[in-house]
């Protein structure tokens, strides 16, 4: 595979970083602010998507942004995984960015200047990690990612928002620098170099299945961004952050930050053929496996919305973990995909219930009986989400469910399918229950039947634009498909 | 260009300015700004011609009144020195305009004596990296110690015996480092660093170099409050005037870890530190380890923001120790390289507390809320300087910690890895709970003398530039490893 030089890799992911100047000068004035908001996310969108063709066709770019150490620039590459993350973050933020717009607004949230600077930031971090190049440029824009949506976390600025702010760094950041920084340590020390490459670069260093464990365990908890039980704490406890913050951040960007980074070590650094031969595979799966059942679990018990979701999320992405480690073709590319579909999935519940929480101030299930009915697009667009999730057709998670699935029986993991299927019952359980109840049980609230109504337009839109994608994306995953068959040379 | 004999102006220049300071500096402050600014900077730039010098011609050897060695002063400006001299003129320079500012608020009426005490320090810093010599080394490093003390003294409230127990154990290892130096001399007859390198190299020294070795080593490390002989350095820094404590705490400890380089490897040998003694080398490294754990523990435990950061610098001095002990390449470039990112870093964070205590009178953790708000820039400069300490790319701290642990992995030290790993995240949280404390807390209590003093803008911009460098030495280390650390890494590597 060829990869040209060019520039354009950096200005994708600076261009939020730059933009976040105009968004702090013109804070006095939201209008202006917002128009750099969306403008910069459009350019952002267009820049991505001007270097898919060229991904599509096998080639790629690449920029080195500075010699740091021996072997390791600090470097951006744009490969088919890289594009493929890239792509659902960028088109995901546009929406993401019009969508806080009439929530912040519908609120009257204070702080909003910091609040977009610190989200133009985060989305930059993202790309960044998507681009990188190497193990060493992932960290640092890990750790940028981190760093950026602290404030984000913080926001309220009351006891409970600074005691999860606390939690999140401490989880996210103290893993990263105990057990990832090491992990880097030690693969750099075996291989000499920390470039991605498929097929993995410890490949034939013959290092020792214990060696190779360890490292597989240091990253798989040390991004903790993830989830992985026992490090998911931190994600129900960053719900205290407005809606957009978790719909974006921990329904995407953050959270897939971490699962993509996952993916790349197994993918690219350890190889999954190395994986195999040192039959370690089980250490992925079994985690992952651990973490859908439990969460799941934990999910149906929740009556606060954003934290079932939270939940929720802990549980899918441990789907993409597992997918990945079950190491056969169909598991792999399960694994990746899903991180497309589910995070369209889980954007369109989460805006669901940052709308709900705008027009009707409900933010517990128990207290939203009878609210589809006011709100029908709202409820429409959480069913096509939770369709989606549970991995029904005809929505986008069928797609990479089934894929998952197959993943299962072509490596005779008959457990792995159990615990699929099992985890997809459990899905459909905690979230059929909140459509049914909100279409057809008897207002909880009389006022359910008078004054409520949808969102704004603003929150509105995205939500229907999302739940559509993740329709459409069941009848064209073609673009995902390849750009995952690519990224894993099948 | 090259001018014959530069170096010796380069020290010359705030050694003869402290005079002046002294003569002309009573009057007014304008004065002493304009000698002490002035010949800091020739100092930096002609450091920097010095360097360049080094890089293309190799090392310079200059013969004081041209008694030739080994019997007369001989200086030598290795790649290493001119590292330093640079790194110290430069940090001197950026401390010394934020000092000014903030020593006629502390100290008023008798910022002529501090300034004149000020420049001979830093005199004598460079004089110390500029000798060939281990008596003319003693000398300077009483001419720095004594400076110190007095400048330490010249605080506010227990300052004075803060100095004292700095003069005492101070003393203690100077005598150290004398008698060794004394052995040294009576098994060779040399004083010259080389000369007793090559004399070294053909004798089997036995228990009295050995000896020798040890009292050099113990002295230097009670002159840099290496774990467990750094009981004076908290206090110290912490009750300095702020404008001390802001040239004290980049470079006196980072200078001394200079110097333990330079006797390890110009007067006895990496053979002899490391194959001879290994077992000393082993528990150097399980000290150093034991050393960051233990001083980061401290740090937790302090609610003023001064002291916090002197234990972190004396966590951090168990990092270079440790990472010069490893007895790899890896963990000595590791070393090297944090002594000038240690520098920095402790440099800007002391010139933000500079700038805070400007404003506020205080920076007890209390008095900080808000004030992220009252000091946007102060506080992101200060935010960069914590990121370089915790180690977060691509901050300079981050590149150097990389090499320490890898340094620590190769050797197979792991102590001294998890160490370094636990002092990263005890940094994390030190700094977040300041950032946490400054950011997101609601403003406190108005301060009584706020809107009296606003940090003036000779504060701020050493600070931006001091942020600034710590980025720009993070992205460019690779080239400044290749171009200048790996040849300074002594021979023998």
């Amino acid at each position: 595979m060829s990869y040209q030089t060019s520039i354009w890799p950096l200005a994708a992911v600076l261009i939020s970083l730059v933009g976040s100047i105009p968004i702090m000068l013109s804070g006095r004035r939201p209008n202006v602010r917002e128009s750099w908001t969306i403008l910069i996310a459009l350019g952002k969108v267009i820049i991505v998507a001007s270097l898919l063709p060229a991904v599509l066709a096998g080639g790629g770019f690449e920029f080195t942004i500075a010699e740091v150490i021996p072997g390791v620039p600090i470097a951006l590459r744009v490969d088919a995984m890289g594009m493929f993350f890239a792509l659902v973050a960028s088109l995901l933020w546009l929406l993401t960015s019009i969508y806080s717009i009439g929530y912040m607004r519908a609120l009257n949230e204070h702080a909003q200047t910091r609040f977009y600077a610190s989200f133009a930031v985060a989305i930059s971090a993202t790309l960044g990690v998507a681009f990188a190049a190497n193990l060493l440029t992932l960290y640092l824009f890990y750790e940028i990612l981190s760093l950026s949506t602290y404030p984000l976390v913080t926001h309220e600025q009351n006891a409970e928002a600074r005691k999860s702010g606390r939690k999140y760094l401490t989880y996210i950041l103290g893993t990263s620098i105990a057990l990832a920084l090491p992990g880097m340590l030690i693969v750099y020390s075996i291989a000499g170099t920390l470039d991605f490459k498929v097929g993995g670069i410890l490949t034939g260093t013959g290092v020792a299945p214990q060696t190779l464990a360890l490292i597989l365990i240091l990253f798989l908890f040390g991004f903790a961004k993830a989830g992985l039980m026992p490090f998911h704490g931190w994600l129900p406890a960053a719900m205290v952050a407005p809606t957009p913050v978790s719909s974006f951040l921990h329904g995407v960007a953050v959270v897939k930050v971490g699962v993509f980074s996952i993916l790349r070590i197994i993918f690219h650094i350890l190889g999954p053929e190395q994986l195999v031969l040192a039959d370690i595979g089980w250490i992925i799966t079994t985690l992952a496996s651990i973490t859908i059942i439990v969460a799941s679990l934990i999910a149906l018990t929740q009556d606060n919305l954003k934290r079932r979701l939270a939940y929720s999320t802990i549980g899918q992405l441990a789907y993409m973990v597992l997918g990945a480690g079950m190491l056969t073709a169909a598991g792999m590319t399960g694994g990746l995909l899903h991180i497309a579909m589910h995070a369209f999935g889980k954007i369109t519940l989460f805006f669901c219930a940052g709308a709900i929480a705008v027009a009707a101030g409900k933010k517990y299930i128990s207290q939203m009986d009878g609210l589809g009915r006011r709100m029908p697009l709202t409820y429409l667009a959480f069913m096509f989400g939770s369709i989606s999730i549970i991995g029904m057709p005809p929505l986008g998670g069928f797609i990479s469910k089934w894929n998952l699935v197959l993943g299962a029986v072509n490596g005779d993991q008959l457990i792995l399918l159990l615990v699929l299927l099992v985890s997809s019952l459990l899905n459909a359980a905690y979230f059929l229950p909140i459509v049914y109840r909100g279409f057809f049980a008897e207002a909880a609230d009389p006022v359910y039947d008078q004054g409520i109504k949808e969102a704004p337009t603003f929150c509105l839109i995205p939500l229907c634009v999302t739940a559509c994608a993740s329709l459409a994306l069941f009848f064209y995953p073609d673009v995902f498909l390849r750009l995952a068959q690519l990224a894993l040379a099948l | 260009m090259t001018v014959p004999n530069l170096h010796i102006y380069v020290l010359a220049a705030p050694l003869l300015t402290a005079f002046f300071v002294n003569l002309f500096g009573r009057r007014s402050n304008t004065v002493i700004a304009i000698l002490t600014i002035g010949s800091l900077t020739f100092s930096s730039l002609a450091s920097l011609v010095v360097m360049s010098g080094i890089l293309k011609h190799g090392q310079i050897n200059y013969v004081v009144g041209n008694w030739q060695a080994p019997y007369g002063i001989e200086l030598v400006v290795d790649h290493l020195s001119a590292l330093m001299l640079v790194l110290i003129s430069v940090v001197a320079l950026l401390a010394s305009m934020s000092a000014l500012k903030s020593v006629s608020q502390e100290v008023p009426g008798r910022e002529h004596q501090l300034f004149t005490l000020y420049l001979i320090l830093i005199a004598g810093l460079m004089g110390l990296v500029l000798t060939g010599d281990t008596f003319n080394l003693y000398v300077m490093l009483e001419i720095t110690s004594i400076t110190a003390y007095g400048l330490i003294a010249m605080g506010k409230g227990r300052a004075p015996l803060a100095s004292f127990n700095y003069v005492i154990m101070g003393s203690v290892g100077a005598c150290f480092y004398l008698l060794g130096v004394g052995y040294l001399y009576l098994m060779t007859g040399s004083l010259n660093m080389a000369d007793i390198y090559q004399i070294l190299q053909t004798m089997d020294g036995g228990a009295a170099v050995a000896t020798a070795f040890a009292f050099i080593l113990i002295g230097l490390w009670i002159k840099m409050a290496f774990f467990p002989l750094h009981g004076w350095l908290p206090n110290a820094y912490s009750l300095a005037p702020t404008g001390v404590a802001l040239i004290a705490a980049p470079l006196m400890t980072k200078v001394t870890i200079y110097l333990m380089v330079r006797v390890m490897f110009s007067v006895f040998s990496a053979e002899y530190n490391f194959v001879q003694h290994q077992l000393a080398q082993n528990i150097i490294v399980w000290t150093a380890a034991v050393g960051i754990i233990c001083a980061s523990a401290m740090a937790l435990a302090q609610r003023d923001l001064k002291r916090m950061l002197s234990y972190i610098i004396v966590a951090e001095v168990g990092y270079m120790v440790g990472g010069i002990w490893l007895a790899n390449e890896t963990g000595m470039t590791g070393a090297i390289l944090h002594i000038v990112n240690d520098a920095l870093m402790t440099l800007c964070l002391f010139l933000a507390v500079a700038a805070i205590i400007y404003r506020l009178g205080s920076c007890e953790f209390d008095q900080l809320q808000g004030i992220y708000r009252k000091m946007p820039i102060t506080m992101a400069a200060f935010t960069v300087g914590a990121f370089s300490m915790i180690g977060i790319p691509p901050t300079a701290g981050f590149f150097s910690k990389w090499y320490l642990l890898l340094g620590g992995i190769e050797a197979g030290q792991w102590g001294y890895v998890v160490a370094l790993l636990f002092s990263s995240l005890v940094n994390a949280i030190l700094f977040f709970r300041i950032i946490e404390i400054g950011f997101f807390h609601r403003d406190g209590e108005p301060h009584s003398h706020e809107e009296a003093a606003k940090a003036p803008l000779s504060m701020q911009i050493p600070l931006m530039v001091s942020a600034a460098t710590l980025i720009i030495i993070g992205l460019s280390s690779g080239s400044l490893v290749d171009a200048i650390i790996k040849l300074t890494i002594p021979i023998g590597f």
